[in-house]
């Protein structure tokens, strides 16, 4: 039965780009039209499968960057040596089709029945599922604290930032520069370290819920300090990525 | 390229037809069990392999040739999944 979804089972789909939107130098934000798309949950993530006119095809996993309820869109950082990536950042316009699955992934996945005390950190563009779980922790008026640490090369780096800066008050956002800072600046610098997650992170006894998004040594490190300052094992969720 | 069960969820879904990254996986070499999602995964490979982030062992391995995935599961001594709700 062509076209008819078997129940468990994921089907590519056609999605219509509805929109491009540059987040920094390298970065897109691409969001997408899916008519038959069942809705997903902040933190899940899609694959995306593009196919040359030879029928040489090349499929990716990217995160969603929208919360539950909210329109698919992803956001795609460009990689100098990428298959993929420097196609969608720099090539796709609106109109543009690809073809996608998803939602996938019920690990890396927040909502306000999972509580907290909320601790996000992202390195790079490990910030964009972080970023959906921000929404869906927001749009559902959960009543438990979230801080959000944000490591990035510089303040240009940063994505999202304009929506970032506007959890002043509610959500704590703070950034980490690593390779260059603006003059005055007088958030955090360098590298993810003990020091800042003393300033940061909620003490263990408060029993957190720790999200880490970013390259794998990124990730790795993290969480080993998190699992050093006795965080529970099952209360770090960590998702790696890598380029290509 | 080392990853995280998490990239390899579409896969999984692929082949269990049900969510899979947060199935715990308990490795038959030394026993311990985790989320598939916190497994070590390495992609480009001739296939995927998955490793147990506590010993190293292999505990998946996934080569798909001609459209067909061959999965190989003899690392695992368990994998306990949610049953898939209607």
């Amino acid at each position: 039965m062509a076209g008819t979804a078997v129940r468990g089972r994921l089907s590519w789909q056609v999605a219509t780009v509805a929109s491009v939107t540059d987040e920094t130098d390298s970065v897109r934000t691409i969001a997408l039209d899916l008519p038959d798309w069942p809705g997903h949950h902040a933190g899940q993530h899609l694959d995306v499968r593009l196919t040359a006119e030879d029928g040489y095809s090349a499929e990716r996993s990217y995160s969603i960057a929208s919360a539950d309820g909210e329109s698919v869109a992803i956001t795609v950082e460009r990689l100098a040596d990428g298959e993929v990536s420097p196609y969608l950042t720099r090539e796709l316009r609106p109109g543009d089709q690809m073809e996608v699955r998803g939602p996938i992934g019920d690990w890396f996945t927040w909502g306000p029945e999972d509580g907290g005390p909320l601790l996000l950190i992202a390195g790079g563009s490990g910030v964009v599922p972080l970023r959906a779980i921000l929404r869906r922790w927001q749009r559902s008026g959960s009543n438990v604290p979230a801080r959000l640490l944000y490591s990035s090369r510089s303040l240009e780096d940063v994505i999202y930032r304009q929506e970032l800066d506007q959890y002043r008050g509610s959500a704590e956002v703070r950034y980490t520069l690593t390779r260059r800072q603006p003059a005055g600046w007088n958030g955090f610098a360098g590298r993810v370290d003990d020091a800042m997650l003393a300033r940061i992170a909620w003490p263990a006894s408060e029993r957190p819920l720790a999200f880490i998004c970013g390259p794998t040594p990124f990730v790795e490190a993290v969480a080993e300090l998190l699992v050093a300052r006795h965080y529970h094992g099952s209360r770090v969720k960590t998702e790696r990525f890598g380029g290509a | 390229m080392m990853l995280d069960g998490n990239a390899i969820g579409g896969l999984l879904l692929d082949i269990f037809a049900t969510e899979m990254t947060s199935a715990e996986a308990t490795c038959a070499a030394c026993g311990a069990v985790s989320p598939v999602a916190e497994t070590t995964v390495y992609l480009r490979g001739p296939g995927t392999v998955v490793r147990c982030r506590t010993c190293a062992s292999i505990l998946i391995v996934v080569t798909t040739v001609h459209g067909r995935n061959c999965v190989d599961l003899s690392g695992l001594q368990a994998l306990h999944a949610k049953a898939a709700s209607d």
